[in-house]
């Protein structure tokens, strides 16, 4: 690896970087402005033309308002809570696949930042992690609802890691391997994933709900009955960085689904269109792209439509519906497999 | 127990069957409706202050404080509305009227000070009711906003309707 | 070599902060660093698999819900148990013991050859897949059976008390 390299991949890091912190700001703006349309309301209108700098002044506000830590917390875990949970959420970012290689020149521009061969792991692992801020967050805060959200958050994550994992493994055997560029290639044209693991997917995204604390799931913040939940105690830009990661969040795991089951930068008909590489490439960025955004409404449709879970009917689902789902389609994936070999 | 009324429905709670159990196709349907408000209904919102929704015809709003056809001011200063205001939110002091104003004052009593707290007031129109004189009505927009409470009690210069020929 | 050095001091630094936090929390935070650390070491060795699963089971899930119990368990000073002399004698003999047998261990080794890795690759997901499922395929499944009983037996433990109260 030489210079060029290092500082090619340096500026890589940094356009994903700022692609998602803006993609996660407008997600802000564009939730308020969904749900209006759901409600049959305007949304933000003043702030600029349709309301497209909400964000900004959201923003400004955020950062102006005045800090609190309270007096019986526990400083600097306090500070670390959002910190962590920003920090876990961008770092996902790395191993996605966002286009093929663009050719400049005699250079080959890579568009990832880093292909590992335990890509999916690699995720699965950040994911696991970004409880940690979460948890850390509710408990220094010393409340009590803060702790119940944060207690709610860990056991949720982890029932709905295990169906998430179980859903990936049957995945796993028909594609045969972990690194989410051979995955991504391997769904060339129209032979995206979806259509040989449908109910693969369906627990995936039902996990990705969880596992985001997006409605219908999101107990650890439900305002009935924990007030904020684990950032009650939470003002200034320390709460935007939960909130802002709970949008980072909402969109790498967009890109994962896209990537791992629809196909990623693949859109159909890519090479009978007689276009240049390059040209292929950045179309397939702009697929992605799409794919990614269509999920993100997906996520806000649903906000909008169904109702919050109950606790229990969170863990009945999880433990005694997406699990033993997830294992019967271990088993018919394999099944199939052995039939057509 | 007997029916009073045919109104009753017993309904039966039936167990679910597979499909409503598996709450998939009822999750499908319900999400068919938001996206037919998201598609096709219109936004009912009026975006306020540049679009107004029209009043109503009995809407009391502000007060104002009317003069006749000559541009004279008609109230007289009688203290009915302030007697009858159950918010006690009119307050006035009354003078007589000197040689040379008639062409102010209708009646030879006017009001020098007319002050309405209108954080008091609660718009039921009594005052309008009491007037003999038909000199107050309730006939103007919304109170607009303030930020200070001295700033609410309104006095003769904003209650009082503009002179005729101005 | 100095990374390996760098982070085998965070690991016993962070091992030692464990052990002396006075904040049971803190501990587990302390713990959580040296986990991490510990996938480190499994990186620089190439053992991507193992680092990879280090973070998920044990950093990911494991620590999580050591966290989560001690969140709900109130460990005050005042509901501290008591330590009595006689358990601060026997520690101290305990942990001297410990120390004899290190210094012991410590003092009778001799400086081996380092171990070549016959396949620098052994630690990637085929690899490791193949090595399991062919050579190590009995230990494998055993182990498995070993989980399955322990969560038979987590099962029968948390439904014992069914029928005496029910």
């Amino acid at each position: 690896m030489g210079t060029t390299d290092i500082i090619v991949k340096l500026i890589l890091i940094v356009v994903i970087f700022l692609i998602s912190l803006v993609i996660a700001m407008y997600s802000t703006y564009a939730e308020r402005k969904i749900a209006a349309f759901f409600q049959d309301r305007l949304g933000p209108s003043r702030a600029g033309p349709f309301g497209i700098l909400q964000p900004v002044a959201d923003g400004t506000k955020m950062f102006l308002k005045e800090e609190i830590i309270p007096a019986n917390s526990s400083k600097f875990l306090f500070i670390v809570g959002p910190s962590l949970a920003i920090m876990t959420a961008c770092i996902g970012s790395a191993v996605i696949p966002w286009g093929q290689t663009l050719q400049i020149g005699t250079y080959v521009l890579d568009l990832q930042v880093t292909d590992i061969n335990v890509g999916i792991l690699y995720i699965f692992g950040v994911v696991s992690l970004g409880v940690y801020g979460v948890m850390i967050g509710g408990w220094a805060s010393n409340n009590k609802y803060s702790l119940l959200g944060a207690i709610r958050a860990a056991s949720q994550n982890i029932s709905y890691e295990i169906a998430m994992g179980l859903s990936i493994i049957a995945l796993l055997m028909t594609t045969g391997t972990l690194s989410l560029k051979e995955i991504a290639a391997q769904q060339h044209g129209w032979h995206w994933n979806v259509v040989y693991q449908p109910l693969g997917f369906l627990i995936f995204i039902i996990c990705a709900f969880a596992e985001t604390n997006r409605s219908p799931f999101d107990l650890p913040e439900c305002e009935t009955e924990l007030v904020g939940g684990y950032h009650t105690e939470y003002s200034s830009m320390k709460l935007g960085f939960y909130l802002f990661a709970e949008y980072i969040n909402m969109f790498i795991s967009s890109a994962v689904m896209a990537t791992l089951y629809f196909g990623g930068y693949n859109f159909p008909f890519m090479h009978s269109l007689g276009l240049s590489s390059n040209w292929v490439t950045i179309l397939g960025v702009i697929a992605l792209f799409a794919k990614i955004f269509f999920f993100i409404f997906f996520f806000m449709w649903v906000r909008w439509t169904i109702p919050r879970f109950r606790y229990d009917q969170l863990m009945d689902l999880g433990w005694k519906t997406l699990i033993p789902l997830a294992i019967a389609n271990i088993v018919l994936t394999g099944i199939v497999m052995t039939l057509l070999k | 127990m007997e029916a009073l009324s045919n109104k009753r429905k017993v309904l039966e709670a039936k167990p679910l069957n597979f499909w409503e159990r598996a709450y998939l196709p009822a999750i499908v349907k319900g999400m068919g409706i938001t996206l037919k408000h998201f598609l096709f209904t219109k936004a009912v919102t009026i975006s306020y202050p540049e679009q107004k929704r029209e009043f109503s015809e009995n809407f009391r709003g502000m007060h104002s404080l009317k003069r006749d056809e000559h541009g004279r001011e008609r109230c007289t200063a009688c203290g009915l509305c302030a007697l009858s205001c159950p918010a006690e939110a009119i307050t006035m002091i009354s003078a007589e009227r000197k040689p040379g104003e008639e062409n102010l004052y209708r009646e030879e009593k006017y009001a020098a000070v007319y002050e309405i707290n209108m954080l008091r007031c609660i718009f039921c129109g009594l005052c309008e009711e009491a007037c003999p004189k038909e000199a107050i009505y309730l006939d103007g927009d919304i109170v607009p906003s303030d930020y200070l409470r001295k700033d609410f009690i309104y006095g003769k210069d904003k209650l009082v309707e503009a002179p005729l020929n101005q | 070599m100095s990374i390996f050095y760098f982070i085998a001091f965070l690991t016993i630094l962070f091992a030692v902060l464990v052990i002396s936090a006075k904040n049971p929390v803190h501990s587990i935070l302390y713990l959580v660093l040296t986990f991490f650390t510990f996938t480190i070491q499994y990186i620089l060795l190439n053992a991507q698999f193992l680092a990879i699963v280090n973070f998920i089971v044990y950093m990911g899930a494991i620590l999580v819900l050591f966290l989560y119990t001690l969140m709900l368990i109130n460990l005050n000073k005042d509901s501290e148990p008591m330590k009595t002399n006689l358990v601060k004698i026997a520690a101290v003999l305990g942990g001297g013991c410990l120390m004899v047998v290190l210094v012991g261990a410590l003092k009778a080794l001799g400086v081996s050859q380092p171990v070549v890795l016959k396949n620098p690759d052994l630690g990637l997901v085929k690899n490791l897949g193949k090595v399991l499922f062919n050579e190590f395929l009995l230990p494998f499944e055993v182990s498995s059976l070993l989980l399955l009983s322990a969560m038979v037996g987590a099962v029968l433990l948390a439904t014992k008390d069914k029928k005496t109260t029910a």
